[in-house]
């Protein structure tokens, strides 16, 4: 049995006299213990508001929520908010994408380190600030005992960062969300948070759902990869399968549109046409349909549905997937 | 003797004491931006000043303020008031008494008067305002229901001209300096309960209480920990600012004649008010007061807008 298991996640957004707009329209996916799985997507695709959701951090007003997410036997989405403060933080945890403004200014980060082990783990007093210091030297804070008394301005963006994820997974959680955890650093940084989450869930047999837009983070990560497109999964894979045969169009496009280095100079960037704003609902057909290359008739006719057209486990909702008998000779003018 | 080890241990204290200091919090910060500050240095050495004043003016004012020492010399002088003299620096008022003196001693009275109110404002304002936030960033219906009923309250409050509405608790109360404090300070607890309400919600959407309710701390703990200390900056901005306005506010409560009635202690507002009956022959009797309110009132309002500039998030380094 899968740690989590999210069984057609919807969330609406909408109250009283405003047209609802549905950010997740039934998403589907599973994250076994010790996996890493990605939710990739351009932004407004729904990878947040899915997190937030798991998560059981969106507003209760005006935002409807369906479907089922099963996390260890039970439905995250059913839980009371008494319940669920107290799994989060322990057996669910979530590393978010600004750390700066995601600590608090005014409180040293050794507060708000053992703001956690109190609240969760009943530490106190020194107890509490020695596990504090052990927790920072383990996500790679040099001089623990030092940083706990400074100030989230005092630390560099990596260390910020590290910071928040020694705050993660302070309980030892089971699942660990990461939302695009690595955005807001530089590159070398982000290679070394990479690192550590990696390290971490080997470790300690975390299950880590990372969201991300970065393909980089995806093939060096990532066990399992499911695309995301306007609130839909529209490919689920393992890593290596999609990146070697990416069926769906607009996972092909996304892959089709990381710059090269090794391109002759000169070549024209290949990006996909178009916006995420350029989409039809899916009840009428793919939503990525207007900014498709191989769209026919057939892709106007209601939904399409998750099928494996290449190998079992990978599962792809197009009805012209990208087939390597299908190229793109085949598409109609 | 005292030499290379003596300066090498002077050394290592120093650096010692450096590095605890590393952990410079926000208000240590703001401390360091605000000693540099032109504006707050001249603000602060005014109030200095004033307060300095206040507090020794009565046993450095060369006359008794209440004694008259006219002498007839107004009738010797032909309706002429005694302007600035060797004796008496400022000249005297009305019933020949000294007007330095007069200065010295009512200082008290007027920084007692802005203080307090201040404080009325402060902490009223601010407890409703705290309560406030607070039940609207717990959330839930009635969180939200009680927060509405307070903020309406306070909507009416902040509706009413201030003066008027000063004027009027003065007029039911009675003319004392206790009626000028309370009626100064209820104008100014809208403005508290509003700014630090305004402030905990911004607050409260911030990543910083996401992230901690992602961590499942509780909702009590983010309201305390979280997010009021981090809403607090603005209104100890405008607790100084008030300050002025407290003063400005008292001295025209005074000068309406809803001030202090004792004339034993007198107060600039007062002096002002008194002062207008007799602007043609002695226009300097009413000078030294308003520009006494204004100075103290501008040395307010300078440090409260480097305060403003040193507390300012994006400024934050």
């Amino acid at each position: 049995m899968p740690l989590l298991s999210v069984d057609e996640l919807t969330v609406t957004f909408g109250g009283r006299g405003r047209t609802p707009s549905t950010a997740v329209d039934g998403v589907s996916f599973t994250v076994d213990q010790g996996q890493v799985v990605g939710l990739v997507g351009e932004s407004g695709c729904g990878k947040s508001v899915t997190s937030l959701a798991l998560m059981g951090l969106l507003p209760r007003k005006g935002v409807t929520i369906g479907g089922r997410a099963v996390f260890d036997g039970e439905d995250l989405l059913a839980m009371g908010p008494k319940k669920l403060r107290d799994m989060r933080g322990s057996k669910l945890a979530m590393i978010f994408q600004d750390p700066l403004s995601s600590l608090n200014p005014v409180i040293p980060i050794g507060v708000q380190v053992t703001e956690i082990l109190e609240r969760h783990r009943g530490l106190k007093g020194e107890a509490a600030r020695k596990e504090a210091a052990h927790l920072l030297d383990r996500v790679g804070i040099p001089d623990p005992r030092r940083r706990l008394k400074e100030y989230p301005h005092q630390l560099s963006g990596g260390m910020r960062q590290r910071a928040l994820i020694a705050m993660a997974v302070a309980c030892a959680p089971r699942l660990l969300i990461a939302d695009e955890p690595t955005t807001a650093l530089d590159v070398t940084i982000q290679a070394q948070i990479l690192e550590l989450l990696k390290e971490l869930v080997d470790q300690e047999g975390t299950a880590l759902l990372m969201i991300t837009h970065d393909l980089g983070v995806v093939a060096g990560l990532c066990d399992q990869v499911n695309v995301l497109y306007a609130g839909k999964a529209v490919e689920t894979a393992g890593r290596r399968e999609l990146f070697a045969h990416p069926t769906h169009p607009y996972a092909h496009g996304l892959l089709g549109s990381i710059p090269r280095l090794d391109a002759p100079r000169g070549e024209p960037l290949n990006p996909i046409r178009g916006s995420i704003n350029d989409k039809i609902a899916w009840a009428d057909g793919c939503a990525f349909a207007p900014r498709c290359d191989f769209y026919t008739m057939e892709c106007l006719t209601g939904t399409p549905q998750l099928t494996e057209p290449r190998t079992e486990g990978h599962r792809v909702r197009c009805v012209n997937p990208v087939l390597p008998e299908a190229p793109a000779e085949e598409v109609p003018a | 003797m005292s030499t290379k080890t003596d300066k090498i241990d002077r050394l290592a204290e120093l650096t010692q004491a450096n590095e605890t200091t590393t952990g410079a919090s926000l208000w240590r910060e703001a401390f360091r931006r605000l000693k540099n500050s032109k504006m707050a240095v001249i603000g602060a050495a005014v109030i200095a000043l004033f307060v300095v004043v206040a507090i020794v003016g009565p046993w450095l004012a060369p006359h008794t303020p209440t004694a008259q020492t006219w002498r007839g010399e107004v009738f010797a002088n032909q309706g002429k008031f005694v302007g600035a003299r060797g004796e008496n620096w400022f000249g005297l008022d009305h019933l020949g008494r000294d007007m330095f003196s007069r200065m010295l001693v009512g200082a008290r009275q007027t920084l007692l008067v802005g203080v307090v109110s201040m404080l009325i404002g402060l902490v009223v304002g601010a407890l409703i305002g705290m309560l406030s936030g607070a039940a609207a960033t717990l959330g839930g219906r009635t969180g939200r229901r009680v927060d509405t009923v307070v903020m309406r309250f306070i909507d009416i409050l902040l509706s009413l001209p201030s003066l008027l509405l000063a004027v009027s608790i003065a007029a039911v109360m009675g003319q004392s300096l206790t009626t000028v404090m309370i009626a100064v300070g209820v104008v100014q607890i809208p403005v508290f309960a509003r700014l630090l309400r305004g402030s905990m919600l911004s607050q409260g959407g911030s990543d910083y209480v996401l992230a901690a309710k992602a961590l499942g701390v509780r909702r009590k703990r983010i309201v305390l920990t979280q997010i009021l200390p981090n809403s607090l900056s603005p209104v100890i901005v405008q607790a100084t600012l008030s300050l002025a306005t407290a003063i400005i506010e008292a001295a025209a409560l005074s000068y309406l004649g809803l001030g202090n009635p004792d004339p034993a202690v007198p107060e600039w507002g007062v002096m002002l008010a008194q002062a207008q009956r007799f602007f043609d022959n002695a226009p300097m009797m009413a000078v030294y007061p308003a520009v006494g309110i204004i100075v103290t009132a501008l040395g307010f309002t300078l440090l409260g807008e480097a305060m403003r500039e040193a507390l300012d998030p994006k400024l934050r380094g």
